[in-house]
């Protein structure tokens, strides 16, 4: 079977969801993958979304975080204010799982704005719940395409912070998460150096070469020593993805 | 207790030119009816608040409602961009005033709390403190630790959705219950738009009931969350918020479509029919 490179970076992320974690899901690529892990490898994966519906199992992908299909499956459903004080605000949530439109070196995250904040060249839709999710979950997981567009050596406007501007940055802001761990593209997987936490590449997906990725990114991106190939997508993962969307 | 009248009177009742207005509803029972009525009645200069501005505050900046906007979110969930809002931001003709999700959630509870200001562990390291005023460093008094404060949100109109109400005015809401029943509480004036009115409401469970005594107005707007949902009543439109995007991408096209579909309609008329779910619990003869 062959496969897009779309679906081999969702794939890619619904390997990273274990069987048994908490998962705080945002809409889009996120929750396609998320999903993905709950109906292959991972049944036992609780997903949460910001509306306040925890353990939901969608039969189909829901548009919004607050589809119907999300309340009507769940475990329970709580407020908002619930949601965020008493479930992720205290570090009960195993993996948060985020988008981006830019991303930078140290993993910020920026949905904001692009350009001046008072004088936007595109003004994208917000923080929503990204930045205490970043702050507060186990670890994040984002999932980006990449192009020197997105990974920018600094982003425009820090939404969420990843590891702010240097090693030690996140324990001094008193977050208490690990932070992004892994950064998953259409070309491969970033983590962060265990010394200077700047993002560099641990795998390359099928067919992708180091330079291509490098290409795709606006600060000189670095591999990793033991930069590893991914195992492409097998037959049921495939169908599994394309029965979901 | 709350006085059970129809939409076009408690509108006029509860939201004049100037004021503050959040229209709240998580994805889930936003009052579109209500924001319509809004439009028709021809208010301006408000300051809308509502953490996920959705087509409901698309319509309302586009049709010159809005001098200034507090929110967290603001797409086309799974779609994109909301284009008036954006539009409207880009050429800088709206005020704006920016939180998280977990931001504006602790402020609406500080506002129904009777409280002048929310804690939360949030913010931290982000670039919003230095673009929006209303976020502060606070030291705990008993550990040291640096959090975030944000100040109440008292709204001087809060307008929400819910399933029903019965003839004294007692709403009961359930689903995503979002920031309903916060708001509600934090306003100095409120409106509850419902499904229907019954004669009693039987318990469902998870479900928020308001007391006719904490609401100021019932007002029946059947459908009144189209395109978002009402539970157990209608399912979200996905196609319609799908489609949103061509007609408001252009100001002329998103003009022609509210005159025909909302300034041309008398309050309460049902909007175009959307799927409908199965009969709410409780209701059957």
């Amino acid at each position: 079977m062959s496969w897009t490179a779309d679906e081999m970076m969702t794939i890619a992320a619904a390997r990273r969801l274990h069987d048994g974690l908490s998962c705080f899901v945002g809409i889009g690529l996120p929750s396609t993958a998320a999903n993905l892990a709950r109906r292959t490898h991972a049944p036992g994966l609780t997903l949460i979304y910001e509306s306040g519906t925890i353990g939901a199992k969608p039969d189909h992908l829901p548009l919004s975080i607050g589809d119907g299909i999300l309340a009507e499956t769940a475990d329970t459903v709580v407020s908002v204010p619930e949601i965020f004080n008493y479930w992720l605000q205290p570090g009960r949530i195993d993996v948060g799982f985020l988008g981006a439109a830019q991303i930078d070196r140290f993993g910020n995250i920026n949905t904001t704005a692009i350009g001046d904040y008072a004088d936007p060249k595109v003004r994208l839709p917000g923080a929503g719940g990204a930045p205490e999710i970043a702050a507060s979950c186990g670890e994040v997981i984002v999932i980006v395409r990449q192009s020197r567009r997105a990974f920018v050596d600094r982003v425009d406007f820090v939404t969420s912070v990843g590891f702010g501007r240097a090693a030690g940055d996140r324990a001094r802001l008193g977050l208490r998460g690990h932070g992004p761990r892994t950064v998953i593209t259409d070309l491969g997987i970033l983590e962060p150096d265990p010394g200077t936490e700047e993002l560099r590449l641990t795998h390359l997906h099928p067919g992708t070469t180091l330079a291509q990725a490098q290409e795709a990114t606006a600060w000189p991106l670095t591999a990793a020593p033991t930069l590893q190939r991914t195992e492409p997508p097998t037959p049921d993962e495939l169908q599994a993805l394309r029965a979901l969307t | 207790m709350a006085q059970v009248v129809p939409l076009a009177d408690a509108v006029a009742e509860v939201v004049h030119d100037g004021d503050s207005v959040a229209l709240e509803g998580f994805t889930h029972l936003i009052p579109f009816a209500a924001a319509h009525e809004i439009i028709r009645q021809g208010r301006g200069g408000l300051t809308l608040i509502r953490m996920t501005p959705d087509l409901v505050y698309d319509q309302m900046i586009g049709m010159g409602c809005a001098r200034k906007l507090v929110f967290s979110w603001g797409g086309n969930p799974g779609v994109g961009s909301l284009h008036r809002f954006r539009d409207a931001v880009q050429s800088r003709s709206l005020e704006i005033e920016e939180h998280s999700h977990a931001g504006m959630a602790n402020a609406y509870v500080a506002g129904a709390s009777g409280l002048p200001f929310a804690v939360l562990r949030g913010y931290r390291g982000t670039d919003l403190p230095g673009v929006t005023a209303t976020i502060k460093p606070i030291t705990c008094p008993f550990t040291g630790e640096e959090l975030t404060a944000v100040p109440a949100i008292t709204p001087d109109a809060g307008i929400v959705h819910a399933q029903r109400a019965d003839r004294r005015g007692n709403v009961q809401l359930w689903g995503i219950t979002g920031v309903q029943k916060e708001v509600v509480l934090a306003s100095r004036r409120s409106l509850v738009t419902v499904e229907e009115i019954v004669d009693t409401l039987t318990p469902v469970p998870g479900a928020v009931v308001l007391p006719s005594w904490a609401v100021d107005y019932v007002s029946p707007a059947p459908g009144g969350s189209h395109p978002s949902y009402t539970q157990g009543y209608s399912v979200r439109d996905n196609a319609f918020y799908s489609a949103w995007d061509a007609i408001s991408r252009d100001q002329s096209t998103f003009l022609s479509w509210m005159r025909d579909n909302v300034l041309s309609q008398a309050a309460g008329t049902p909007p175009p029919p959307a799927a409908r779910a199965p009969e709410a619990p409780g209701n059957h003869a």
